[in-house]
């Protein structure tokens, strides 16, 4: 038994360094090389060097010149993300949808794209639907004093240029970098 | 239609493809038949490093060995999850687990399950991060070691093998080079991998938002390709930055099922009997893709709580990630239930009540591929049944791989099969009665009912995916399904390993005309059956009482 207890130890020593230390210290410095941004957490840097956000993690936006992203159960927390957990059945669903359904003042007819009805699974889904982001056009348009079809542009080339291949072909728009793109090309529009 | 299921077409048959030759690699590895000189070199390094082991091992000394083993990956993660802020790693200043919650977390990743009671970026330092991750590693070789085990003296060896050195080959010549791989890979596809803590951002509209961050990558691909499925972020594989992209998310479903298919053409190869292995595999597909036929249709109905609202239908959205694709969200549900994984890439509470129905039977059998190792353990429980079953219709002796199955081993056999639903079954009685389930749970109806049933069918299972809404933090959740996981671990490892030996001991009869044939369609048909209806039709009132029930109530 004395041996099996030796066995044991030297196995998890070996198995420690090799698995854990070595993997570890593979890995760290290969995506060092191939990934040296990306493995930080895909930052995004203001012109002063703040950081903003990360490219792939959602954050509020709730002011009406900004794209708004999807609901989050857990309202964005980056450092403890998670979901609902509701059932589709839950009338909580509901009473969510029908705040948010107040929030976004539909005209008459027109109706809410459920991803916007509906939280995602982290709480930091980055992308909204092509549809989701147009019915927001006309609100980012008026606080920004441009014309609607200038956002509806800017949307369209986004999702084009950032299409995932889901079989949902009309495209995703990644809220934080619309956002910072409506920053930067709108400027000179504003000082006008 | 083509559209939707080319996402499981493609990751299906790119894992077949892959699990053929990585079974043939893998008895390079584990057979000691045919040895080659690299081997027979590696052996000799692997001796001076663990020490020598006797000549011939027994199943009990096998066991004994694994047994001993496991305690101390339990004792050594126990103590580093309990007294995490004493360890170094620690950026974010996280403290120490209580008792219980540090219990059933080291309990979870030693039995494979990876069943979370704690959210990882809020809860646990890197330090601790990184011992589960030894423990992704170290958990699933045991069960590769078993198999391999378990196929050596079916194949007709004296000796077991030495256990030691299997867990070592399984962990440093299996998992790690294919880890590496998709570590690189899912560091190019945006998961961070870094020592540094959390960073602070200030966002466009002046809010503070904390990014956790951590080495991900690396355990991220461990956690997909053991069938552990412990995730680095409490969200899992929802989480943006442990599943950036629609690529990643291929990868990842992939390497859920691609070594739990490769163990059953191992097992084939070791005990040469390929076509054996074909018709096993081919009864764990049927179910496989059944399962994800009906998974995908249920979820494309949309969520029955926005009926009525100017909500533009679609599928199913609630704890879903657009990036995905639609179909993304059930292939994976059902990959990673059936095969004793358990991460997830949409939230399963908020699954479409028929579709859960899914993901429950794939680990109420726990057989379609299964856990690294041990899914084809299962299955040979299942295996020697249904050859019982065959026998007994025929008034023959039953016999399997050319060894009759007598008493003791049905007997084993069956007590395995049927531990499973009274772990299931005796633990939801007593949580949905009491206390410490109902006020846990978080769902009105019968969703809390399923939310319960979900929890021990996933510790039994040593799946360790959940109804995530469940309040599971509890001394009383923390106890019982770290005991159930415990034994539903044990049980099924060690009674496989007994049957064997007890097979091995006895003279191998002659196959002759009249021997039932385990490589043919009849026997195909005679196993699936034995699975559906021992495995399935125990649980069908639980399905009906939860899912059924909730789908049935008018909204």
């Amino acid at each position: 038994m004395l041996n099996e207890f030796i066995r044991s130890f030297r196995l998890m020593g070996l198995s420690i360094a090799v698995c854990v230390v070595a993997y570890t210290a593979l890995i760290l410095a290969t995506a060092s090389v191939v990934a040296p941004e990306k493995r930080l957490g895909s930052l995004l840097y203001g012109s002063d060097g703040q950081v903003i956000g990360s490219r792939l993690v959602a954050q509020p936006f709730t002011r009406p010149e900004y794209l708004w992203p999807r609901p989050s159960a857990v309202d964005y927390n980056a450092s403890g993300a998670g979901g609902s957990n509701l059932s589709p059945t839950n009338p909580k669903i509901r009473e969510r949808a029908d705040a948010i359904l107040a929030n976004y003042k539909l005209k008459d007819g027109a109706t809410l794209p459920a991803d916007l009805a509906t939280a995602s699974g982290s709480g930091l889904d980055p992308h909204i639907s092509l549809a989701a982001a147009l019915i927001q056009a006309d609100r980012i348009a008026m606080s920004r004093q441009v014309e609607v079809s200038t956002i509806q542009e800017l949307l369209q080339r986004q999702a084009a240029s950032r299409s995932v291949p889901t079989t949902d072909s009309e495209g995703l728009v990644n809220v934080l970098e619309f956002n910072l793109l409506l920053d930067s090309q709108l400027k000179s529009v504003e000082s006008l | 239609m083509m559209n939707t299921w080319f996402l499981p077409i493609l990751i299906i048959s790119a894992a077949i493809a892959i699990a053929w030759p990585l079974s043939r690699y893998m008895q390079i590895v584990f057979d000691d038949r045919s040895q080659s000189p690299i081997m027979r070199r590696w052996h000799q390094w692997l001796g001076w490093g663990l020490g020598e082991n006797d000549a011939t091992t027994t199943w009990a000394s096998y066991c004994r060995s694994m047994l001993a083993f496991n305690f101390g990956m339990f004792a050594i993660v126990f103590g580093v999850l309990a007294f995490q802020d004493y360890l170094p790693l620690n950026p974010d200043k996280k403290v120490g687990l209580e008792p219980t919650l540090a219990f059933n977390t080291a309990i979870s990743f030693v039995t494979n399950t990876n069943l979370q009671h704690y959210s990882g970026e809020a809860a646990l330092s890197y330090f601790s991060q990184l011992s589960l991750m030894w423990l992704q590693f170290v958990s699933a070789a045991t069960g590769l070691a078993v198999l391999v085990a378990v196929a050596r003296v079916m194949a007709g060896a004296k000796s077991m093998g030495d256990f030691y050195r299997d867990v070592a080959s399984a962990s440093f010549l299996v998992l790690l080079p294919l880890s590496i791989m998709v570590a690189i890979c899912l560091s190019i596809g945006g998961v961070p991998m870094t020592l540094s803590g959390a960073v602070e951002a200030t966002t466009l509209e002046g809010a503070t938002q904390t990014l956790a961050r951590g080495p991900v990558a690396a355990f991220v691909a461990i956690k997909q390709l053991g069938t552990n499925g412990g995730g680095f972020y409490g969200p899992n594989s929802t989480h943006p930055l442990e599943n950036p992209t629609y690529w990643t998310n291929i990868i990842s479903n992939f390497c859920i099922i691609v070594i739990p298919m490769a163990c059953v053409w191992l097992f084939g190869r070791m005990t040469g009997r390929i076509h054996h292995a074909h018709a096993v595999f081919g009864v764990m597909l049927v179910l496989f893709v059944g399962f994800i036929g009906y998974a995908g249709i249920c979820e494309q109905q949309s969520t029955r709580a926005l009926d009525g609202l100017p909500i533009t239908s679609a599928s199913s959205l609630e704890g879903k990630e657009l990036r995905f694709g639609a179909i993304a969200g059930p292939l994976w549900a059902v990959s990673t239930t059936s095969t004793s994984n358990g991460s997830v890439n949409a939230m399963h509470d908020s699954l479409n009540p028929l579709t859960s129905i899914a993901p429950l039977t794939g680990m109420w059998l726990n057989v379609e591929f299964g856990g690294v190792g041990v899914g084809m353990l299962n299955m040979f429980m299942f295996i020697v049944v249904s050859v019982f079953l065959a026998g007994m219709m025929v008034g023959r002796t039953p016999e399997y791989l050319a060894r009759k199955i007598e008493a003791f081993e049905i007997k084993l056999a069956l007590l395995t099969i049927l531990s499973h639903p009274l772990f299931i079954l005796g633990g939801t009685a007593l949580f949905a009665a009491t206390a410490w389930g109902k006020d846990t749970i978080s769902n009105p109806g019968s969703h809390g009912l399923t939310q319960i049933v979900y929890e021990f069918t996933s510790a039994a299972a040593n799946n360790g995916s959940g109804f995530e809404g469940l309040g599971d933090n509890t001394p009383a959740w923390n106890i019982a399904t770290g005991l159930v996981m415990l034994f539903a671990r044990f049980i099924p490892i060690i009674a496989p390993l007994a049957i064997a030996g007890s097979l091995s001991s006895k003279r191998a009869t002659p196959e002759g005309a009249g021997t039932f044939r385990t490589d043919s369609w009849m026997f195909g048909v005679i196993l699936l059956g034995t699975v559906l209806i021992v495995g399935a039709l125990l649980f069908l009132p639980l399905a009906v009482l939860g899912p059924i029930a909730e789908q049935l109530r008018p909204s």
